[in-house]
């Protein structure tokens, strides 16, 4: 049995062990999961707790601030902002499944492949890489929503295109810093072919950097379908996606605040609660950690 | 190292013709053509064939784009199609604003955002280190144009402290010598106009430098605690040196590494992130013009703007990639 | 480390934190000496050469900078004396005659005379002008909608009778003529600064007007000087500045804090703020604008009127013009009550569910349909709060009658593309601005099917055809007396209303908001600075 596979498996097992105690004692992990429960429960049971339907127009109760009758006050439409918010958290925790997990998908293969073997092919992805990058991102968007025709859908998709380049160099970053240490040197040395050690070694370690990528871009792509909407590349009308209720909220800023500030705020709690689990988790499965013993 | 160098260098050539290719393709891909944006609601069929005919618009795409490059190669992006002026002046215009407030804000999140994070890091798991990091998440997740409302409601419109947008106060002429007014106002010695130039970049600074200030931190902050946990820290730490000096000499420098990864990204990002900011705060940027242009099928404009950010971000990934070689004795680029 | 980092920090903090308000107010109250009036507009200028833009920004400036032939009277779209004192009609409406003003000269000198007029107007009707306009490259220009083109043949010919005359022979009598020649699109440019200029003064503008061109730094600000010699009367301010600002909360808090004094652009959900602020007052006028929701009146339910009609009851249309436009006046036809030519006896359709559900029950469709709704997202001179919010608005009264709508939202380009070049389906995001104050300018262009030459005209893209409602409009155009040509629009209005081609849904105010100490400004139908040597700063 050689030294990594020795070193490795018996600290997974351990991590297992430790994480309960782990999950209690830190305050991270516990806020952040308690936010992401509070957000996925307002998704599903939106259904069951919304007071108001949220498409309801109603002209006679426009621009009311918040109130028992209405917690968050209503829009010009005379709609319930509290019963909108509700149910827009499907559609936000949806835009950053889809944008996140696009990103991710393919961020990480080129990344990986990029760093993992240089040369040429690292040449070439880069340089890809480069030119998505320094493209106005509005402008990769409207080209995407254009070849796939204007829908909540493909501007979810055009933001998981926009972050890809992002998440592909950082992880290439990542790869390559690891590339050299010397675990992988030790298991390349005792002859393991390159998409096991791929798998074992490499993609565990930039698990890291990809975590607190992902959590701090979910909240990015709700709040930039809000950029979209203004140009009517987001949700169409009467959708109540948290971003075009920002767009419509920026023309209310001074005379009806609130129309903007609770979707801003229910990005910002949901943004908080991925953070903070992000980072737990990532404390969790760094290895490195492990030695500082608690 | 120089041979790395000039490599990189000519890899630029290859970009820039990649960008080319899909700014333009994309462009035309995007359906409304300048001729029917500059007529809008009104004008005949008659107008619109016209139009078309005199911007050459009714040709073959393959000899736009030839067209579009002969110009290119020799700095001349062709005149913009909305005001008829050369579109690489308007992009002169626009570059230094953009430039001065990038600048600005980056420096801003550096110094703020390392701070925050390396004293995250160094309480890690503690009630002060979540406070932070909520504290800089707030900061990151609210909107732009939320931060940037507010910070412009809160002291320029009921404090009065601030200025509320422009690059200058009304009416303020200066000379210029590279379009940034803060620069130029200290180059000529003209402090009034270096002052005015200061006290309006103040709250768009803090408004897009947050979200990048947010980042950096966060990074720094799970960087420098991964170093933290090294052995050679641990090392350092039993051989009982001071603590101070752990985290600068030895863990600091290691832990940057992925940061100036991140600074990289981050001035793309703001170059064609500071959009919002620019249009809250009425400065006359290149995110600004972007945004017209391309909302009005400006193709020059756009393929300028585009090309020219390009090879900004490449000439600035370069550096950071020499900044990181610099830093991290393990890595040699042949 | 740390502490390295808390001592550089902390002094920068600290200076931040105790920051003397006086240091900006000092360096603003600087700013103040010369009477200077900021007017704050949300995008730049294109370009100031009258003849060959048309965009509202650049509207705005030229129209303090330059005179027309004829003048629009302050206040309104009755047209009056400009550079011509007077001017005469022949019986049969084929040539006007214009009697030039004596002792005006150009920004530059150059004096203003029925040549130097004639050198100017000479690039928009001939062909072999050096300057013509309609040759240049990529120019939108009023010139073919005022003068007519060489090429088809249609243009005016212009003779100059002597020093002080200028007369215009049309083809064919054309009414709107003396309302087009007053647009700010007619400006007169002074020919020295055309010639100077390699046939584009538009960087250099040089006019008759109120104010003289100073600088325009890009996308910031355009200055301009008080004219002292200005024949209208000297300018009460001794300097306008355009000031460019995209965000309509920041021109709002500028207006509060008297870092402008006049907002060319207020939207509704702002109007409460101003008016509820005694330093600030708001200026509201009927505008010349029409707003509607645009069926294809040739495909899919719509064919059938009682449809188009049921749409129009179907629709509480006060409701949304309170609620949504800050009280617009709701709309019956095909043009706004401030333009002569509209029938009053005409009412808007009233909102009326039973009857909209009983014509439908009529026309067949009893148990409603489906359709779409193609919408843009931001705002228009005619429609304020942009397209998607009023296609909601209209999409939750539908529904209650049956007719589920879907909506697909558009960015402008694209809505513009899809509109205008494809036979859609369904509903569509329509409106207008007036150009000139002529009825032909909306009955005709909005809703009248060439006849003769077997389709739409180019902006009735609801293809809405009715053959006698287009005998009307081309009487209309041939008739030169007003009384008469409005009892023939009037006619037109009521056929189009019973019509319905669109959900008529508004006719939108112009609204501009000032500090209180802003005296003499007007507001004009056309929404140009017209008559800005009036206005003062008490």
């Amino acid at each position: 049995m050689n030294v990594v596979q020795a070193v490795v498996p018996g600290a997974r097992r351990r991590a297992a062990a430790l994480s309960w105690r782990r999950l209690v004692r830190s305050p991270n992990l516990l806020i952040g999961c308690a936010v992401l429960v509070l957000v996925i429960g307002a998704a599903v049971f939106a259904g069951q707790i919304a007071p108001y339907n949220p498409i309801d127009e109603a002209f006679a109760d426009q621009l009311k601030s918040p109130s028992w009758l209405h917690l968050f006050g209503t829009d010009e439409f005379g709609r319930d902002i509290f019963s909108r918010v509700l149910y827009g958290a499907r559609i936000a925790l949806g835009a950053g499944i889809v944008a996140d997990g696009i990103a991710i998908v393919f961020g990480v293969f080129f990344g990986v492949v990029s760093g993992y073997f240089g040369g040429r092919v690292d040449a070439v992805i880069m340089r890809g890489v480069d030119v998505m990058l320094a493209f106005p991102y509005l402008l990769l968007a409207m080209i995407v929503v254009a070849i796939l025709g204007p829908s909540l859908i493909n501007a979810m998709i055009a933001i998981g295109v926009v972050y890809t380049p992002q998440f592909a160099r950082l992880v290439r970053g990542a790869v390559l810093a690891i590339r050299e240490q010397e675990f992988v040197e030790a298991a390349r040395g005792l002859g393991g072919g390159a998409v096991r050690i791929l798998g074992r070694h490499v993609l565990p370690n930039i698990l890291s950097p990809i975590m607190v990528m992902t959590t701090l871009t979910v909240g990015f792509a709700i709040v930039e379908t809000a950029g979209l909407s203004f140009l009517g590349l987001g949700a169409s009308p009467p959708t109540p996606e948290w971003g075009s209720m920002l767009a419509t909220g920026r023309s209310f800023m001074l005379t009806a605040p609130w129309i903007a500030t609770f979707p801003g705020l229910a990005i910002l709690v949901t943004v908080i609660g991925f953070n903070l689990v992000g980072d737990g988790l990532r404390d969790l499965l760094d290895p490195r950690l492990r030695g500082r013993g608690f | 190292m120089l041979k790395y160098i000039a490599r990189r260098f000519v890899q630029l050539v290859p970009v820039l013709l990649g960008v080319s290719i899909l700014v333009f393709v994309g462009i035309h891909l995007i359906p409304g053509d300048p001729a029917e944006l500059m007529l809008g609601d009104k004008g005949t069929a008659e107008d619109l064939a016209r139009l078309r005919h005199q911007l050459g618009l009714d040709q073959p795409i393959y000899i736009q784009y030839a067209r579009f490059l002969a110009g290119a190669v020799q700095g001349d992006f062709g005149i913009s199609i909305r005001t008829r002026q050369s579109a690489i002046w308007e992009i002169g215009q626009a570059l230094p604003v953009t430039i001065q407030l990038s600048a600005a804000a980056l420096l801003f999140a550096v110094v703020f955002g390392l701070a925050i994070g390396v004293f995250a890091a160094r309480h890690p798991r503690s009630l002060a280190d979540t406070g932070a990091m909520i504290g800089v998440l707030v900061g990151i997740s609210m909107p732009v144009f939320w931060t940037g409302i507010l910070l412009l409601l809160v002291f320029g419109g009921l404090l009065g402290w601030l200025p509320i947008g422009s690059l200058l106060d009304q009416g303020m002429a200066w000379h210029h010598v590279t379009g940034m007014p803060l620069v130029d106002g200290v180059f000529t010695g003209n402090w009034a106009v270096a002052r005015s130039a200061a006290w309006h970049l103040v709250l768009p600074v803090v408004t897009l430098g947050l979200a990048s200030m947010a980042t950096i931190a966060r990074m720094s902050r799970s960087t420098m605690l991964e170093v933290l946990g090294l052995d050679y820290v641990r090392t350092a730490r039993a051989k009982g040196v001071v603590e101070r000096r752990v985290v600068s000499r030895h863990a600091l420098r290691n832990a940057l590494l992925p940061v100036v990864t991140l600074v990289g990204l981050q001035l793309g990002l703001l170059l064609s992130g500071a959009v919002l900011t620019e249009t809250i705060f009425a400065l006359p940027g290149l995110g600004r013009l972007a945004i017209t242009s391309i909302l009005a099928r400006d193709y020059p404009v756009v393929e300028g703007v585009v090309l020219i950010a390009a090879a900004i971000f490449v000439l600035a990934n370069l550096l950071v990639d020499l900044l990181y070689a610099y830093l991290d004795p393990r890595i040699r680029y042949a | 480390m740390r502490h390295l980092i808390i001592r550089r920090l902390l002094p920068l903090m600290l200076a931040v934190a105790i920051v003397p308000v006086g240091l900006y107010s000092m360096g603003y109250a600087q700013a103040q000496t010369p009477k200077t009036l900021v007017i704050a507009i949300g995008a730049d200028q294109t370009g100031l050469d009258p003849q060959t833009v048309e965009n509202n920004e650049s509207g705005f400036v030229m129209s303090t900078i330059f005179d027309s032939i004829v003048n629009y009277k302050p206040g309104s779209s009755d047209v009056g004396p400009g550079l011509a004192e007077s001017w005469t009609i022949s019986p049969d409406g084929k040539v006007y005659t214009f009697h030039i003003r004596h002792g005006v000269t150009f920004h530059d000198g150059t004096p203003m005379n029925a040549r130097t007029v004639a050198q100017d107007v000479d690039r928009a009707i001939n062909p072999s002008n050096p300057c013509y306009v309609l040759a240049r490259k990529d120019v939108d220009t009023y010139d073919d909608f005022t003068f007519g083109t060489a090429k088809d043949g249609t243009v005016a010919k212009m003779d100059v009778l002597d020093d002080y005359t200028l007369r215009f022979t049309l083809p064919q009598p054309n009414a709107p003529f003396i309302t087009s020649l007053a647009m700010i699109w007619q400006g007169i440019m002074s020919p020295a600064a055309t010639k100077q200029y390699n046939c584009d003064a538009g960087q250099h503008p040089v006019g008759t007007g109120p104010f003289k061109f100073v600088e325009a730094v890009r996308n910031d600000h355009i200055t301009l000087d008080a004219n002292p010699a200005y024949w209208g009367g000297k300018p009460k301010v001794d300097r306008i500045i355009f000031q460019i600002v995209p965000e309509s909360a920041t021109r709002m808090l500028q207006l509060e804090r008297n870092q402008a004094q006049i907002l060319a652009d207020v939207p509704p959900s702002d109007y409460s703020r101003v008016t509820g602020n005694k330093d600030l007052k708001l200026y509201t006028a009927p505008g010349l604008t029409i707003l509607g929701v645009a069926m294809s009146n040739d495909l899919g339910p719509f064919k059938d009127v009682r449809v188009r009609q049921a749409m129009n009851y179907a629709v509480d249309k006060d409701a949304i013009n309170k609620g949504l436009y800050g009280g617009a006046t709701t709309a019956s036809q095909g043009m706004p009550p401030v333009l002569w030519g509209y029938n009053k006896s005409v009412e808007p359709y009233p909102y009326d569910v039973a009857k909209a559900k009983q014509l439908l029950t009529e026309a067949g469709f009893a148990s409603g349909f489906s359709t779409e709704m193609i919408v843009y997202a931001n705002p228009r001179g005619y429609n304020p709060i942009g397209g998607a919010k009023l296609g909601e608005a209209v999409q939750g009264y539908l529904a209650k009658v049956g007719v589920n709508v879907k909506i697909t939202q558009y960015e402008w380009g694209a809505y513009l593309d899809h509109y205008r070049h494809t036979p859609w389906e369904g509903f569509a995001i329509s409106g207008w601005s007036g150009d000139n104050g002529d009825p032909d300018n909306f009955l005709g262009d909005l809703f009248e099917w060439d006849d003769v030459a077997g389709h739409q005209r180019t902006n009735d893209n609801s293809r809405h055809h009715d053959v006698a409602y287009d005998k009307l409009l081309v009487q209309g155009r041939q008739v030169t007396d007003q009384a008469k040509r409005a009892d023939l629009y009037m006619q037109a209005n009521k056929l189009l209303h019973d019509d319905a081609p669109w959900i008529f849904i508004n006719h939108t105010n112009q609204v501009r908001a000032t500090r209180a100490n802003v005296t003499g400004f007007q507001l004009n139908p056309l929404q140009m600075f017209f008559h800005m040597e009036q206005v003062g700063l008490q």
